[in-house]
């Protein structure tokens, strides 16, 4: 029988003021804003999602259209006992909160294109070793420097394939400042749950844009952290293969010895060459995603019923599309919306069951067709389904009319 | 579609993103839905700059505005690149102090000097953006005064309080008179 040990229950244990008690985070968060309809940008809504998360640790370095991510934490975290610390570059920024991660903490990052570049290394350094952590980038137009103030979804495929080597992804992509802040809350709940690192893409225009919400209490906040091993310290293992894809996570400090590494590892943590241990590790990682594909994938389906015509969108473009389905409505044109929230792992599901229901597919986004790829991955083996494809580069917004005015070009 | 559009446009620095999100704070105010974006340049000072607000009953799906009810402009530059996209009967508000040249009459056109006249009555241009977001509260009565009187208050630093109250004050004037 397992003998249970007494271990240190949540881990993150961060500098706190002495008079402070344990508990009073969650408390002080409540009463320190005001939970009315407020005037809310969608970074602010990102910061505020992480706080509530349960978040402390982030480390960063400032850049357009993220910085307010950094600004808002930089002062509300050191009041509730977590840390700030801003890095020299990016790349230190990822390594930070893998390590903090690693010791404990609920931790994430938020960064543009640039710095995003930088953090891929960093993010499969997270994913192989199976540390809890969250990098939130808001695009903007690249490549490059490109233009710091404009839209873009360049980095729809990057989020997706842009770490080396075979691994898995979880992205999800919020549309209003409202899911910001749930999209936040339920990236930092994966990372947790799945161990792994989570990407939260937004745009431009989404991170800047202000909106009346309202946010929920406390009380209706429903917040995952990892699981702590039971076992006694000698009987742990980081990796454990006989507790599914998911097993128990130790934090340094608590007495348990693990080792980690970004060489491919066996259970224990420690470098492995052999062929069935490499197999069992990328087997893990592979299938802790595909086989939760339905816990992980979730979509809006807008006036899809009687669709013949489906929209397919992300993010702000999606916000243009509704408005050009009930503008298509309003004229009698059977127009539905299907939008992804969760746009790795691709919901191959929904969108074979919209091809299989609709006669034209339109793909309007910002960039030179990233999200399209995946329909006509799974349009093939229905030829006579019509894709219309709109995309923009230059940093302005699709509008309603565009999508509109393109669809009935190709109808 | 019962959304009304508003396009706050001219230079960076002249405060058009604050008064963007004065405007919508004071919707708020008035329990309705509101939606604020924004364009700018990397540069903080110079370069183009705009601020929309859509204040609606309804959900706001897209959340710039295409085809405004109210336009304010403060440069020339924002005029001419911005006019053509006024909704028909919409309402034109320009800063005469930059804009010298209308490419369109449009039907409700207001032209006030507002820079000059912050210059004059305030001592400083740096209130143009309150002034004349009053002067547009007052002629569109998209929000209630009082909530926009609330809205400065908690959104500019306390020591400009003040100042930035009596340039509300002085735009409500300027549109009552105006509008007689």
């Amino acid at each position: 029988m397992q003998k249970k040990t007494k271990t240190t229950k949540t881990a993150p244990k961060p500098t706190k003021p002495t008079a402070e008690k344990p508990d009073s985070k969650l408390g002080e968060l409540q009463t320190t804003r005001e939970r009315k309809t407020v005037l809310m940008q969608g970074n602010e809504a990102v910061a505020y999602g992480a706080l509530d998360a349960g978040c402390d640790f982030f480390a960063g370095y400032p850049i357009t259209p993220s910085t307010e991510i950094a600004e808002i934490l930089a002062l509300e975290l050191p009041k509730r006992g977590g840390v700030f610390v801003q890095m020299e570059d990016e790349i230190a920024s990822i390594c930070a909160i893998t390590g903090a991660s690693l010791a404990g903490a609920k931790s994430l990052t938020a960064t543009s294109g640039p710095g995003f570049s930088l953090m891929q290394e960093g993010i499969g350094f997270a994913r192989i070793t199976e540390t809890p952590c969250v990098v939130v980038n808001v695009q903007r137009v690249g490549p490059s420097t490109g233009m710091p103030t404009s839209c873009a979804q360049g980095e729809i495929q990057q989020s997706r394939w842009g770490s080396h080597g075979d691994s898995p992804a979880i992205v999800l992509y919020p549309d209003s400042v409202k899911e910001c802040y749930e999209l936040t809350i339920r990236a930092v709940n994966l990372a947790e749950k799945y161990r792994t690192c989570v990407i939260l893409l937004l745009d431009e225009v989404l991170g800047h844009m202000r909106e009346a919400v309202s946010l929920p209490d406390m009380a209706n906040v429903r917040v995952i952290s990892r699981i702590k091993p039971t076992v006694p310290p000698h009987w742990y293992k980081h990796y454990d293969k006989n507790q599914k894809y998911l097993s128990p996570l130790a934090s340094y400090g608590e007495g348990y010895r693990f080792h980690v590494t970004g060489l491919t590892h066996d259970q224990l943590g420690f470098p492995t060459n052999k062929v069935t241990e490499a197999a069992e590790m990328m087997d893990r990682l592979r299938k802790k995603i595909t086989y939760n594909i339905r816990d992980l994938v979730q979509i809006e389906s807008y006036q899809m019923e009687d669709a013949k015509i489906a929209i397919f969108a992300a993010g702000i473009v999606a916000r243009a599309a509704k408005a050009a389905v009930a503008m298509a409505r309003l004229e009698g044109i059977p127009v539905g919306l299907l939008r992804p929230l969760t746009i790795w792992p691709f919901p191959d599901e929904a969108v074979r069951k919209m091809l299989r229901d609709v006669d034209i597919v339109v793909v309007p986004e910002l960039n030179q067709g990233q999200l399209v790829r995946e329909i006509q991955r799974l349009v093939k083996d229905r030829s006579d389904s019509k894709l219309i494809k709109i995309q923009r580069v230059n940093g302005q917004l699709i509008s309603p009319q565009d999508i509109l005015s393109t669809m009935k070009e190709g109808m | 579609m019962t959304n009304y559009e508003i396009r706050l446009s001219g230079s960076g620095g002249q405060g058009l993103i604050l008064a963007g999100i004065i405007l919508g704070r004071a919707a708020v105010l008035d329990k309705r839905r509101v939606t604020q974006t924004q364009s700018y340049g990397p540069e903080s000072r110079g370069g183009s700059s705009r601020a929309d607000v859509i204040i609606s009953d309804q959900e706001i799906y897209f959340p710039e505005a295409t085809s405004f009810d109210c336009l304010l402009a403060l440069t020339q530059e924002a005029c001419d690149k911005y006019l053509f996209d006024l909704r028909e009967n919409g309402i034109l508000i320009i800063d005469t102090t930059y804009v010298k040249n209308l490419a369109l009459a449009a039907e409700n056109t207001y032209e006030l000097p507002f820079t000059e006249i912050a210059i004059e009555k305030l001592g400083s241009p740096i209130s143009t953006n309150i002034l004349s977001l009053a002067f547009l509260v007052k002629v569109t009565g998209i929000v209630k005064e009082s909530s926009l009187k609330q809205s400065i208050s908690e959104s500019v630093k306390p020591a400009f309080v003040d100042l930035n109250l009596k340039a509300m004050k002085l735009g409500f004037e300027l549109a009552a008179k105006y509008q007689k």
